[in-house]
C-alpha cells in the first residue's frame, strides 16, 4: 500500500515498506540513512529515481507527501521560547487543522507524552526527553499515515530512551501507523518488523531481525568443563561437532543451541561448570553483510553527530 | 486493520492554510518579543543615546544653521526613528539565522505551506515588531520640541511601517544563505552603517558633493528618511532627486516597490534553498 519505489539516494537504494510496518534504517553515521528520509520526507530532491510516500510522489506530489507524514528529526526543531501547547497550535496551523479541533487532537497527544502538566509552560524549560516526546506527539498531530523517526533517542540517557520506545509501542497499538525509523543502537533495530541494513549508500540486507540473525547461522555455544580436552574428544565423538578450545573453556556452533544443551549434558561423561548459549545479534548480522563491525564504523563517523556538522547539514 | 479512534481531520484548504500560516509566523514574532524583553531594552537603548547625546553635542556645533530652520535635535528626531527602523528590521531577520541554527526553521519547511507565505509572514512580523519598538520613542518627541498631532503620528506610523516592511525583506534576503549568527552579524554590520549614514538620518541632504549624494540617492532607505522627517516635520526642505522635489506619494511609492522587489527575491531564494 505505501511504496517507496526505487530512488538513487548516494548510491542504489530499492524497498518497499508496508501500512502498519515498523522499518528500520540500520547503519553506521554517514551510511546514507539522512539523506534517504530527507528524500522521502521531500526536504532533499533526488538526482535520479523515484520514491512514492502514502500514495503520492515525493518530487511531483510534494504537498500530499508532506501533509501524509509526520518527521521527528535527530535535533530538536521546537521553538523554545514558545509552550509545548504553542508549539503544537503553530504546527496544527501549518498543517491545516481547523482551529475548533486543535484542541480535541492535542489533549490525548500531551496525556499520552505525559506532558499534560508541562502545556502551558516554555519549552526551554524542558529536558531533552521532554522535548523529544513532544516533538513525537507534534509529528503524530496532524494524524499522519507515515512518521518518520530520524535517530530518535540519539543524545538521550537509557531510562528516557525506554520511556520514548514505550510510547511508541502505545501509538503503534493504537493508531494503524507506519513508522520509518533510523538508528544506529542495535537493541532499537530488534523492535522493528523489518529492517534495511544501509553500509554507504547501498542497501546490503533487508529482513526481519529474525530471519537476518538466522542468515548470519548457528548458535554460539560456549562451555566450561573440568575436563576440556576429553569433552571436546567426547562432543566430536557424539555429535562429529568440533570444539574450539578457547583458553579455559570450548566454543562451539550449532543452529539450534537452547534444544541442544540438554543434550551436551547428556552426553559428556566430565562435569560441566559452566554453559552459555548466545543467538546471532544484529552485530553480528552487520559485521557479516558489511565485513566491519557496527560500533568500530560509527566510531569513524562519530565526530558527524558533532554540532559544527550539523549546522553544515541544516543549511541545506 | 483495527479503527481508529480519531478521524483524520478535515484539512483547510490551501488558501485558508497560507493565510493562517501568515498570521501565525506574525503572532510568534511578537510572543517572543514578549518573552525576551531585554531586546526591547537594547534595540531603543541605542537610538536614545544617539538622540540624546548627539543631538545635543553636534546641535551646540551647528546650532540651527543648515537643518532648514529646526533646531539640530529636531532635524535628527524623524532620522533617529527611522534608524531603528531599519536596525531592527534588518536584525528581525536574524530570527531566520536563528530558527535555522536552532532547527525550528526545519519544521516550517516541511511543512505543507508554500514558502512565500513563511516568507511573507517573517516580513510583516519583523515589520510589526521593528514598528513597535520605533514607536516608543515618540514619547521623547514633547521634550525635544516636536510637535504632535493624531494625523502625523499616523503619517508617521505609515512611512515607519513601509520602511519596516521592506527593510525586513531585505533582512531576509541576506538571511537566506547565512547558517552561522556570527556571519549574520557581520553582514548585517556592514550593511547597516553605509544605509544609516547615507540615508539622511544624521544630516542633511541638501548641500552635498555630487559623488555623496549619488550614494545618498541610491540608497532606499533616504526615502524612508525623508517620509518620516516631512510627516513630523512639514517645514523640513524635502529630499530632491534630479532637482526635483520628491513628493511624499513619490517617497512611499519607491520604498514600497523596493519592498517588494526584495520580497519577491526572498521568496525565491528560499523557495530554492530547500
Amino acid at each position: 500500500m505505501r511504496r517507496f519505489g526505487d530512488f538513487t539516494a548516494v548510491d542504489d537504494v530499492s524497498f518497499e515498506v508496508e501500512a502498519g510496518e515498523l522499518f528500520g534504517f540500520l547503519g553506521p553515521n554517514g551510511a546514507g540513512k539522512t539523506t534517504t528520509i530527507s528524500i522521502l520526507c521531500t526536504l532533499q530532491s533526488p538526482s535520479a529515481g523515484t520514491a512514492r510516500v502514502a500514495g503520492h510522489d515525493v518530487v511531483t506530489e510534494r504537498d500530499q507527501v508532506r501533509r501524509n507524514i509526520g518527521l521527528v528529526f535527530q535535533e530538536i526543531t521546537l521553538d523554545d521560547y514558545l509552550t509545548a501547547a504553542e508549539n503544537l497550535r503553530f504546527h496544527a496551523v501549518l498543517y491545516g487543522i481547523p482551529p475548533a479541533e486543535v484542541q480535541a487532537r492535542m489533549a490525548p497527544l500531551l496525556d499520552m507524552v505525559g506532558l499534560s502538566d508541562r502545556a502551558d509552560q516554555q519549552v526551554r524549560f524542558f529536558s531533552g526527553g521532554m522535548k523529544r516526546r513532544l516533538e513525537i506527539a507534534r509529528g503524530l498531530l496532524h494524524m499522519p499515515r507515515v512518521l518518520f523517526l530520524d535517530e530518535p533517542t540519539i543524545g538521550l540517557d537509557p531510562q528516557t530512551r525506554t520511556h520514548i520506545w514505550d510510547y511508541v509501542d502505545e501509538l503503534r497499538a493504537r493508531e494503524q501507523v507506519t513508522m520509518f525509523l533510523t538508528t544506529h543502537y542495535m537493541d532499537e533495530a530488534e523492535r522493528c518488523d523489518r529492517i534495511a541494513i544501509i553500509d554507504q549508500g547501498r542497501i546490503v540486507a533487508i529482513d526481519t531481525p529474525t530471519a537476518l540473525k538466522a542468515s548470519v547461522g548457528a548458535d554460539t555455544i560456549t562451555l566450561s568443563t573440568h575436563d576440556d580436552e576429553l569433552a571436546a574428544r567426547e562432543l566430536a565423538a557424539e555429535f562429529g561437532l568440533s570444539a574450539e578450545a578457547k583458553g579455559d573453556h570450548l566454543v562451539l556452533r550449532v543452529p539450534d543451541g537452547e534444544a541442544f544443551v540438554p543434550r551436551i549434558f547428556s552426553t559428556l561423561t566430565v562435569g560441566v561448570t559452566s554453559v552459555n548459549v548466545r543467538r546471532p545479534s544484529l552485530d553480528d548480522v552487520f559485521l557479516k553483510y558489511t565485513g566491519r563491525d557496527l560500533r568500530d564504523a560509527d566510531s569513524a563517523g562519530s565526530l558527524a553527530a558533532n554540532p559544527m556538522v550539523r549546522a553544515f547539514r541544516s543549511g541545506r | 486493520m483495527t479503527t481508529t479512534a480519531v478521524a483524520p481531520p478535515r484539512a483547510a484548504g490551501p488558501t485558508l492554510r497560507n493565510l493562517r500560516t501568515i498570521r501565525m509566523i506574525w503572532f510568534r514574532e511578537l510572543i517572543r518579543l514578549r518573552r525576551m524583553p531585554t531586546r526591547i531594552i537594547s534595540s531603543i537603548a541605542q537610538p536614545i543615546i544617539f538622540l540624546l547625546v548627539m543631538g545635543a553635542g553636534i546641535g551646540s556645533l551647528v546650532g540651527d544653521r543648515g537643518a532648514g530652520g529646526v533646531s539640530y535635535q529636531v532635524f535628527i528626531f524623524p532620522g533617529i526613528l527611522a534608524m531603528s527602523i531599519i536596525t531592527s528590521s534588518l536584525f528581525s531577520a536574524m530570527s531566520i539565522v536563528w530558527d535555522r541554527e536552532f532547527g525550528f526553521l526545519r519544521e516550517m519547511l516541511v511543512a505543507p505551506v508554500t514558502r512565500g507565505s513563511l516568507v511573507l509572514g517573517k516580513a510583516v512580523g519583523g515589520g510589526t515588531v521593528s514598528v513597535a519598538q520605533g514607536l516608543l520613542l515618540i514619547v521623547f518627541a514633547p521634550f525635544i520640541g516636536v510637535s504632535l498631532n493624531p494625523v502625523r503620528v499616523l503619517g508617521l506610523v505609515i512611512a515607519l511601517l513601509l520602511l519596516a516592511f521592506a527593510l525586513t525583506a531585505l533582512g531576509i534576503v541576506l538571511s537566506s544563505r547565512i547558517n552561522r549568527m556570527e556571519s549574520f552579524q557581520m553582514v548585517m554590520a556592514l550593511v547597516m552603517q553605509p544605509m544609516i549614514f547615507l540615508s539622511g538620518a544624521v544630516f542633511p541632504l541638501t548641500s552635498l558633493p555630487a559623488w555623496l549624494a549619488v550614494l545618498t540617492r541610491l540608497n532606499p532607505a533616504t526615502y524612508g528618511v525623508d517620509l518620516c522627517r516631512r510627516v513630523l516635520i512639514p517645514e523640513a526642505p524635502p529630499l530632491t532627486l534630479f532637482g526635483q522635489a520628491v513628493p511624499l506619494w513619490g517617497d512611499a511609492a519607491i520604498i514600497l516597490a523596493f519592498g517588494a522587489i526584495t520580497l519577491a527575491l526572498a521568496v525565491k531564494l528560499f523557495a530554492n534553498a530547500e
